[in-house]
């Protein structure tokens, strides 16, 4: 491994695309990748992740654009070949040779031409480290998903590549082996410190594994940042749906001051809530209800930098909101609290998505416990109460 | 019955006396097929790869052109071999009609669309990714080609099975180019059609079953390198 300046990229492409069948499937105006950096590109499926590591990796032709390797130019100050031989990458499927365990992790290092002997070594290494130096003389063919994928780790880290690219290794694996494989990979990234582009439309995955995350739609990157900002700040409101922000209501900013703004929402106004609310809203009558609300209108009260009258949209993560009992009705603890209806509760792994109609929908997560203790269930009367600082707003334009 | 039981008591004599004439014939055939497969291997994997990992305007072409070749029937070869190297005819002046290298063309003509078209199938059948993977591991094309072979070598090792059983039990070809000439191109098939034909039907047996022989032998042994290579 060459020494390198950590504050100059390791990667940088300028202005890349890719078509096929006349069809523009990658346009990237610039991307720079630090060294030690692990980067997760997330989107939809057909987003683009696959060609964007595939023209990255220069595995397809780029239809124009110029990918830079420690700042020299793939194709003119580095032969693509010599580039190749910089990086590994791994793919969903193993795609192990049939051959044993060891010659498939020693692959790379044949095809480099390096002696046996150094391989031995450098092999027995890698098999330790994921943890299959048991499974050295078995044949590829006969290993599980898991133990395939960790050969497929071994041979890529084998070859011990400057860059690493990942395409969703872990998208055919059942989730205990995903678990501790993304456990192990993660102590083997940071341990060598390689740099590391993963694509993967699991975010859980992205925000464990990553520095930086990348979010694709269409052929193009919408949004990159570090993960909190990604998933707290999105800027549009495509980003926010595909990061997990359940609740976004369209609003209207009427009042504005010290970095607090007020924000109507009409109960007929449109939301991009991931299960909009079915049917008509019906009439909620509780005590402390406040005018403007009796009117069909909601205020929100949000954290954040708009102009007055402007459109917006209001986005809140379901784990930003909380549920309590109806009954025990204190408005002035949160700033925003509204009381609502289950309209109803989906099981999702270790909570429940509650749907809340609170004149507008609103989605939050409850564990499993609350559900109980609170007693919640559909029709039931809450109040669903939020933040300020959990309103993150997004200009509509 | 007695014409069979007599048949193949002589047949076995003339075996296990290893009687010259039949060992001549039967080397002869070893040879000439052996060389002939050995030369549609080259070809045939050669182009059979290339059509299976390139795209080009008219493989679709191509490709059902390959499939077509592996039912070619080996007289409509001979046909054409024995006009190319007749006297008159394009090559005839290399005067190779009615020796073994023109029993090798044919069969090689034979054999190599048989071993073409397996390959093709073969290598389609690999992982669509596989390639991009050995080119992600570093390597070049060339080495890439020689990987994705080695990765399909089973499927490969069928093209030799078939590619070789279909020349050493082709008749038609061998007899029209060869001409049976007794100690110089008469090979097992060709043998077996004269002998029959005179009613020597003891000699028929006898190279009939060396030919049953050869074609269990090499199957068993292919299979059985089939079997061992495949995961336990």
């Amino acid at each position: 491994m060459t020494a390198h300046d950590p504050s100059t990229p390791i990667l940088q492409c300028e202005n890349i695309q890719v078509q096929r069948g006349g069809k523009r499937i990658l346009d990237v105006s610039s991307l720079e990748v630090v060294p030690g950096e692990v980067l997760s590109i997330i989107g939809p499926n057909g987003a683009g992740k696959t060609t964007i590591l595939q023209a990255l990796s220069r595995l397809i032709r780029l239809g124009k654009g110029d990918i830079y390797f420690q700042g020299k130019k793939v194709g003119a100050d580095m032969a693509p070949l010599d580039y190749r031989r910089c990086l590994a990458m791994v793919f969903q499927e193993a795609l192990l040779f049939d051959a044993t365990v060891y010659a498939n992790v020693a692959s790379g290092l044949k095809i480099r031409g390096m002696n046996s002997s150094e391989i031995v070594t450098i092999v027995n290494n890698r098999l330790d480290q994921f943890g299959i130096g048991h499974l050295r003389d078995r044949s590829a063919k006969t290993l599980s998903g898991g133990e395939a994928q960790r050969t497929s780790l071994a041979r890529a880290f084998a070859i011990q590549p400057q860059l690493l690219f990942l395409d969703e290794p872990f998208a055919a694996l059942d989730p205990p082996t995903r678990e501790t494989l993304l456990e192990d990979l993660n102590h083997v990234l940071r341990t060598s410190g390689t740099t590391a582009i993963m694509a993967t439309h699991d975010q859980v995955e992205a925000l464990r594994l990553s520095d930086r995350i990348a979010v694709m739609n269409e052929g193009r990157i919408a949004q990159i940042g570090p993960p909190a900002e990604v998933m707290n700040h999105p800027v549009n409101e495509f980003i926010a749906s595909f990061v997990g922000v359940e609740t976004i209501i369209e609003g209207r900013v009427i009042k504005c001051e010290r970095g607090t703004a007020t924000i109507a929402v009409d109960k007929n106004s449109k939301t991009k809530s991931a299960q909009a609310f079915p049917g008509a809203v019906p009439s909620l009558a509780f005590t402390g209800e406040t005018g403007a609300e009796r009117a069909g209108i909601f205020l929100l009260e949000a954290a954040g930098e708009v102009r007055l009258e402007e459109l917006v949209y209001c986005c809140i993560r379901p784990e930003h909101i909380t549920i309590s009992p109806g009954g025990r009705h204190d408005r002035s603890s949160a700033r925003n609290a509204f009381p609502a209806v289950i309209d109803r509760i989906i099981p999702a792994g270790p909570f429940h998505k509650v749907h809340l109609n609170g004149g507008f929908p609103l989605v939050a997560y409850v564990t499993v416990q609350s559900i109980e203790d609170l007693d919640l269930r559909a029709g039931a009367a809450v109040i669903a109460s939020f933040k300020a600082t959990a309103v993150h707003i997004i200009r509509r334009g | 019955m007695d014409i069979i039981f007599e048949g193949i008591k002589q047949a076995l004599s003339l075996l296990i006396s290893l009687d010259p004439e039949v060992m001549g014939i039967t080397w002869l055939s070893l040879k000439v097929s052996g060389t002939a497969t050995l030369i549609s291997l080259f070809i045939g994997i050669g182009i059979g790869t290339t059509v299976a990992l390139t795209s080009f305007p008219g493989r679709q072409i191509v490709v059902s052109l390959i499939n077509t070749g592996m039912a070619l029937p080996p007289v409509v070869v001979g046909l054409f071999v024995t006009i190319f190297l007749w006297r008159n005819g394009p090559f005839g002046a290399l005067e190779i009609l009615y020796t073994p290298l023109a029993i090798i063309i044919a069969q090689a003509i034979i054999a190599t669309p048989i071993v073409m078209g397996i390959t093709l199938a073969a290598m389609q059948q690999l992982p669509q990714k596989l390639r991009l993977q050995i080119l992600a591991l570093g390597a070049t094309r060339f080495q890439m080609v020689w990987l994705l072979i080695k990765e399909a070598k089973l499927s490969l090792m069928a093209a030799v099975m078939a590619g070789f059983g279909g020349v050493i039990s082709e008749v038609g070809a061998s007899i029209m180019v060869g001409g049976n000439i007794k100690g110089y191109t008469r090979v097992l098939t060709t043998a077996t059609v004269m002998e029959t034909s005179k009613g020597n039907f003891d000699v028929a047996i006898a190279l009939g079953v060396i030919l049953l022989l050869f074609a269990f032998a090499i199957n068993l042994v292919l299979t059985r390198v089939q079997q061992r290579e495949r995961p336990r």
